[in-house]
């Protein structure tokens, strides 16, 4: 049981360091300007001028910019950024199966779209 | 000479060696994020299908045509407007969160019940929006397994029912499609909302009865955190793939 309290108040003393309240409201301006960037992209640029049109290189604009915002949310929010380097790793190395799974569905919608658009319905007789 | 200390006596210092905490992290928290992980594997499940049906489909829904009104304000011609003020109050109780975490770390109570308060807001705020947004839909016709054309038979009705939502061909499966996942996925979001709010409550109402203030550490308040800005994590990506893309 002692050792246990030992661990709860050295995190707890570790963890002030690394937030404090200016750089959490730092951290909140920064997902707010790039979901504010978000906004301008698909209200003006896409919807209100037509500068931009939906397609390949707009979706991969919007996860770049959503994977920034989830980068700032895990590491400053969720404070993954301070913790020990093997727990970062065992953490988020296991999103490799995640990647792997996108490219399989990639793969696998790929060739359903190809089979939907191209071969001919038949219809029953 | 004598003073060399066998292989077995020597005192280990490594992290994994045993005698300290190599992660110096309390267990419940380590639980908490590998919980976190095993979720996020199932809404990654859930986003990849999501995708992989849209991008297998030759159409889709239009998201700046089926997501266009202002609940109480404009009925329609207002694409993403509503979704933008749900976004960032999820963010902004994010921010509430960590506030009070901070708060926590100071053994203020005062401070950490007043951000605590405004998280739980926050939380019925964006329940209440996505409510209102569900009966939105629902009463333009979409629901799990059913969408405006459900039950017509005439392919002019069919075609006349969903014009409004796509911009390119129309598709019954892809609106059907559409109209299952979209409720699966932000219903089981919200569903992760709800659950949050309650633990929110449930820690408040520990805080106000000195339950951390008499342990000495406000530790309970980071592991319902960090639960809670899981789920703003996933609005972040849901957002993206539903309204944006």
């Amino acid at each position: 049981m002692t050792n246990h309290d030992h661990i709860e108040g050295h995190d707890a003393h570790a963890h002030g360091e690394g937030m404090d309240k200016k750089r959490i409201w730092s951290v909140f301006g920064i997902l707010l300007a790039l979901t504010c960037l978000e906004f301008l992209i698909a209200l003006g640029f896409v919807h209100h001028w037509g500068i931009l049109h939906k397609g390949t290189m707009l979706n991969i604009i919007y996860i770049v910019l959503t994977l920034i915002k989830a980068y700032y949310i895990v590491a400053f929010f969720m404070h993954l950024k301070f913790e020990k380097s093997g727990f970062i790793i065992t953490v988020g190395i296991v999103f490799i199966f995640i990647i792997y799974f996108i490219i399989l569905m990639m793969v696998e919608g790929g060739h359903l779209h190809e089979s939907f658009t191209h071969q001919p319905i038949f219809q029953h007789k | 000479m004598s003073t060399t200390v066998s292989q077995l006596d020597k005192v280990k210092e490594g992290p994994w060696s045993g005698g300290k905490s190599p992660w110096n992290l309390e267990y419940g928290k380590i639980m908490m994020w590998f919980f976190l992980v095993s979720d996020a594997f199932t809404f990654s499940a859930f986003l990849i299908y999501y995708g992989a049906q849209k991008y297998a489909q030759p159409t889709w829904i239009d998201a700046d045509k089926i997501f266009q009104s202002i609940p109480g304000i404009a009925e329609s011609g207002q694409p993403l407007v509503f979704v933008g003020i749900m976004t960032f109050i999820l963010i902004l109780s994010s921010v509430t969160m960590v506030l009070a975490v901070e708060a926590g770390h100071r053994n203020s109570k005062q401070e950490v019940v007043k951000w605590m308060l405004w998280t739980i807001l926050g939380g019925l705020m964006f329940v209440g929006c996505q409510a209102i947004e569900w009966s939105h839909l629902h009463h333009q016709g979409f629901w799990f397994g059913r969408n405006p054309a459900t039950g017509l038979t005439d392919p002019n009705a069919i075609i006349e029912a969903l014009q409004p939502y796509f911009t390119k061909e129309i598709s019954y499966t892809a609106a059907l499609q559409f109209s299952n996942l979209f409720f699966t996925i932000t219903g089981f979001h919200g569903f992760h909302v709800s659950i949050g709010i309650l633990l929110n409550i449930i820690i408040l109402s520990m805080t106000l009865n000195n339950t951390f203030e008499n342990r000495g550490s406000y530790l309970m308040v980071e592991k319902v955190g960090l639960y809670w800005h899981f789920v703003d994590l996933v609005w972040v990506f849901v957002f993206t793939f539903f309204y944006l893309i």
